[in-house]
């Protein structure tokens, strides 16, 4: 198969064969030496931790009780800590150009080539949004729903299995994308004609398609099983306005999931199309049109930063309510609040997109919606803040988190209703204005919310608190650090610096990008000081131990179980008669029943999962490099495995009434001990 | 790749119960109902194209909509068996949110489109148009 | 008072007139209901949404000839009348195969089924024709954006009916494995679904593109 002739200049064409495809040495990037310090690092801290784990045979344990398990909550902390691993990347990329940015004036050309650079920021952006922010709200939702509502596990367990190792896939393709070839060098959204076959001929647009339509499966799929699990698995009792906030929060982030991941699925295939077979969909010539690719992807991407952001509003209002002693005021406001968000966030896509062209009555229309859309989170932002008033409020970090959230947000916001105005974007698109609002409202939103959440929840999944001395330094570090690293842009971007910039030629500029580096390298210590809290609060886990399962005084039924819940969640299926389930059974007297335990009926583990994403990861490399037979050849090997599953009718078994007495016998020890 | 979740010995008690509570089932009337108008509402538009019938295309696209509307809702009704009960109403809220989303993206997307298309500049050969 | 049930200390499950309120299912009679028919819907629904986006891409693209062929130069509506047919006649042998199931009468569902798949294969065929045939008068995919988006559509489509059709042989060999079990049963279901919804949006198909393509 022939490549498309391209146009781009300095272009070499790679020679292809057939059994390799475009793959051959010269992948390696051996002249590149950041790179090549960078794999022998990965190299030896990887082949580190394969034999710290051979040594302690934990292959096995590794296996059969995390990988292959279709436990809601051990899923949960895997997506979460595959997000702290690409965090750590995507942040790498980011003091990588903080520092290039500060130094690319006058003579010096920075620290990075330019196209190197433009990797650097493309990677980023990928990396954050879909290997980072999204595994965290996955996470989370995963591990919380179902405790929240009463539930054993997810409406389809071997499905979350398998959502969970298809975004580790993409993840993969990410992570060999650094040592194997190239990564696109487009922005995030990777707009054509740039990311055409054209203008980006080489291999790094399409890791970027495969690796998203990858994890996009699973992302889509994970929708599907969080809104079955919510509509048709609460406890008996729990119409759905007695539902916990943060689980309203985790239904509306999945009807956005199940409904606009669909288009970025088509949208990156007609791209796919485009550079694999030569169609017309947004080329220059013969019909094609670029802007409908901006329109399109921009219908998936508004509707995404919703599904980023609401479980973050649902964290804190679980937050602000626990740490404040009181129910959460205006519970049914806020759940309208986050339906109107939902279909609202379906009427704004062109906000991203004024300057391109529309002309000033489709411009005016949805600039009115997106300053509507603003309502409705105002109105949660008033409904936190009466939930604190009158309150006893204590001072846990999650509460640190929120409060700091509340501060950085609502500014975030209101450069997003600046923006929102469509003459005013005129002059700030595109700018290092938008750059600071965006990262904004997700850093002060969703990072600063998915702290609080790990917080918040950490003892209920490992049974022992976070440190709170690192937690706070961590918090501390984070918040100032984001101030000093984005309130320059926001400044930049008014005096009309524009965004993905590489080199610079006015010197007064300068000093705003060194504050930003600062800022940013403040952040890098808040990160290492999480990591130490996490290390630390291992090392002091007795100390820190959660012996009755409600360390908060919480008020949901998550509260209710042991920390960590065993694997069933629930010996008997809670019933509910009020909001704040179990702060209504803490009120009027509950006891916990001690006997009469039956069997319970769980989902069996299965390696299908993993098997399925390993083959779509080789079918991502091979389609990346144009290894035919091997596409083929996995593409076979996919059907053939989905079809084999499909006849394994024996997918569950039964927990025997003598385990569960064990279980709750050790759990009423615990509780009477601590007393 | 369905998860069934039931004890092996309540399996096939439950049928009973199971067929009545979930999915409403057709009948071979429904069926054979909805075969019929689906072929007339599909013949009718056939005819119409092939035959050059209608003068105006607008109006032809609008006759064409409507059959194909009605059409969809046969299927729902006699063949997808769509009913506001189904999963306790569900089903259909699903079916309306969809259909206002699919409705935004196809009107949004061609009116956003249209009104970019417009304002292109135009090309190099275009000018040679252009009075 | 209220009447609930609590943990007697000889430790089973017994009535007792209190007014504390039952917090827990002691005997176990609770089973959260099964998700995979609203599941599988929900997914069908998300599958609309991507055919939505196909078929604006179409929508703006659909008349970008760049001075090759258009609709109405290339479509045989008398072929794609036919293929109709064979999928109109398939949904209502799948229908035939549902209500078998309801009597309980595998031999027949088995029957409609494969009557089904027939019919399926042969729509697949026409599909597959149709694509040749214009492939060799060069208005392949990459001709023009009319032509992409117009592969794209039905190409996908196609896509779809041939997962059914797998899907279909592959749900008959579990039938003959284990019976109409109540998992069983539900697969069919979803198939039914599946197959169902293909067809709804093939009127869309047929109608936007074919009918309204020819148009001038």
């Amino acid at each position: 198969m022939t490549l498309p002739l391209a146009s781009a200049p300095g272009y070499e064409p790679i020679a292809s064969t057939f059994w390799l495809g475009r793959l051959s040495l010269d992948a390696l990037p051996l002249h590149d030496p950041i790179l090549v310090a960078t794999f022998i690092m990965v190299a030896l801290g990887g082949m580190a931790l394969l034999a710290v784990l051979t040594y302690y045979r934990l292959w096995g344990y590794l296996w059969h009780e995390w990988f292959t398990s279709i436990d809601h909550k051990k899923i949960g902390i895997m997506y979460i800590v595959l997000a702290l691993i690409m965090l750590l990347r995507g942040f790498a990329d980011a003091l990588m150009m903080r520092a290039h940015q500060a130094t690319a004036f006058g003579d010096s050309t920075g620290l990075l080539p330019a196209d190197h650079y433009d990797q650097i920021f493309t990677a980023h952006g990928v990396i954050m949004i879909f290997f980072v922010a999204m595994p965290l709200v996955t996470g989370l939702m995963n591990f919380v729903v179902p405790l929240q509502i009463g539930a054993r596990d997810v409406a389809f367990p071997f499905l979350n299995n398998f959502s969970f190792w298809m975004t580790a896939s993409g993840a993969a393709l990410m992570m060999v994308s650094l040592f194997v070839g190239k990564f696109a060098a487009t922005g995030w959204l990777a707009y054509p004609p740039l990311s055409g076959s054209a203008y980006s001929p080489g291999v790094g647009v399409d890791y970027y398609i495969w690796g998203l339509q990858i994890a996009g499966v699973g992302t889509l799929l994970s929708g599907i099983n969080l809104v079955v699990t919510i509509v048709k698995m609460r406890a008996p009792g729990m119409s759905m306005m007695k539902m916990p906030i943060f689980t309203w929060s985790a239904l509306c982030t999945n009807i956005l999931i199940v409904s606009a991941f669909p288009v970025l699925t088509v949208v990156l295939a007609l791209l796919a199309m485009d550079r694999y077979v030569g169609t017309n969909f947004f080329t220059n010539d013969l019909g094609g049109n670029a802007m409908m690719y901006v329109n399109l992807i921009w219908i998936w991407g508004h509707p995404e930063v919703y599904i980023l952001i609401l479980p973050a509003f649902g964290v804190f209002s679980e937050v602000v309510s626990t740490y404040s002693g009181k129910r959460l005021f205006g519970y049914t406001s806020m759940v309208y609040a986050m339906l109107v968000i939902t279909i609202l966030a379906y009427l704004v896509w062109l906000h991203h997109f004024f300057t391109m062209g529309s002309g000033a009555s489709v411009n005016s229309f949805f600039a009115i919606t997106t300053m509507i859309i603003s309502i409705p989170t105002g109105a949660k932002i008033f409904n936190w803040l009466f939930t604190m008033y009158r309150g006893r409020i204590r001072f846990e970090l999650p509460m640190l988190w929120t409060i700091g959230f509340m501060i950085t947000f609502t500014i975030g916001g209101m450069t997003g209703v600046l923006l929102a105005v469509p003459p005013a974007d005129f002059v700030l698109h595109n700018s290092l204005f938008l750059v600071a609002h965006f990262h904004n409202v997700i850093i002060g939103g969703v990072v600063f919310g998915m702290f609080a959440g790990i917080n918040y929840w950490f003892p209920k999944a490992f049974g022992f608190k976070l440190d709170e001395f690192w937690g706070k330094l961590s918090f501390w570090f984070w918040l100032s650090g984001f101030f000093f690293a984005f309130m320059p842009l926001y400044v930049l971007g008014l005096m009309g610096v524009t965004r993905r910039m590489s080199k610079f030629d006015d010197p007064s500029l300068q000093i705003w990008f060194v504050i930003a580096a600062f800022g940013a390298l403040l952040v890098a210590l808040g990160i290492a000081c999480f990591l130490i809290q996490i290390f630390v609060s291992i090392r002091r886990r007795e100390a820190l131990r959660d012996h009755t399962g409600d360390p908060w005084g919480g008020r949901t039924l998550e509260w209710s179980t042991a920390s960590p819940p065993p694997a069933y969640n629930f010996a008997f299926t809670p019933v509910v008669h009020e909001i704040d389930a179990w702060w209504d059974m803490k009120q009027r007297g509950y006891q916990r029943p001690l006997a009469g335990f039956h069997a319970i009926h769980m989902p069996k583990n299965t390696a299908a999962g993993v098997i399925l994403a390993g083959l779509s990861t080789v079918c991502g490399f091979a389609l990346v490099w144009h290894i035919w037979p091997l596409v083929i050849a996995s593409l076979a090997a996919l059907v053939v495995t989905t079809i084999v599953h499909s006849f394994n009718y024996a997918r569950d078994y039964h927990v025997p009434v003598a385990e569960v007495e064990r279980t709750e016998d050790a759990r009423t020890r615990a509780l009477t001990a601590h007393v | 790749m369905s998860m069934e979740r039931e004890t092996g010995h309540h399996g096939d008690s439950h049928d009973g119960h199971e067929d009545h509570s979930e999915a409403s089932h057709g009948t071979v009337a429904g069926y054979v109902t909805g075969f019929v108008l689906s072929v007339v509402l599909t013949a009718i538009p056939f005819w119409l194209v092939m035959s050059g019938g209608v003068s105006s295309s607008g109006a032809t696209a609008l006759i064409l909509t409507a059959f194909a509307v009605v059409q969809i809702v046969v299927h729902m009704v006699y063949f997808l068996h769509m009913n506001t009960k189904s999963e306790s109403g569900w089903t259909m809220l699903a079916l309306i949110f969809t259909l206002v989303l699919v409705v935004i993206v196809l009107a949004g997307s061609l009116w956003v489109m249209y009104h970019l298309n417009t304002r292109m500049m135009p090309m190099p050969h275009e000018m040679l148009n252009m009075p | 008072m209220s009447d609930a049930l609590v943990l007697a200390p000889s430790g089973d499950a017994r009535l007792t007139s209190t007014d504390a309120p039952v917090f827990y299912d002691a005997a176990g009679t609770h089973h959260p209901q099964n998700g995979t028919l609203l599941g599988f819907w929900l997914y069908l629904m998300s599958d609309c949404l991507l055919f939505a986006a196909l078929f604006a891409v179409y929508g703006v693209l659909g008349r970008s000839y760049a001075a090759g062929p258009s609709g109405a130069e290339l479509f045989d509506l008398t072929l794609v009348a036919v293929s109709t047919a064979m999928l109109l006649l398939s949904s209502i042998t799948y229908g035939f195969a549902m209500i078998a199931m309801q009597r309980k009468q595998m031999r027949a569902v088995l029957g409609w089924l494969a009557i089904t798949g027939l019919f399926g294969l042969a729509f697949l065929g026409l599909t597959l024709y149709e694509f040749a045939h214009l492939i060799n008068q060069g208005a392949g995919a990459q001709r023009s954006a009319f032509l992409s988006a117009f592969f794209a559509l039905v190409g996908t489509h196609g896509l779809h009916v041939l997962f059914g059709v797998v899907w279909l042989a592959a749900l008959m060999v579990q039938l003959r494995a284990h019976g109409l079990t109540v998992a069983n049963r539900r697969r069919l279901m979803c198939l039914s679904m599946f197959w169902h919804f293909l067809d709804v949006v093939w009127i869309a198909v047929f109608t936007f593109v074919y009918l309204m393509g020819v148009l001038p």
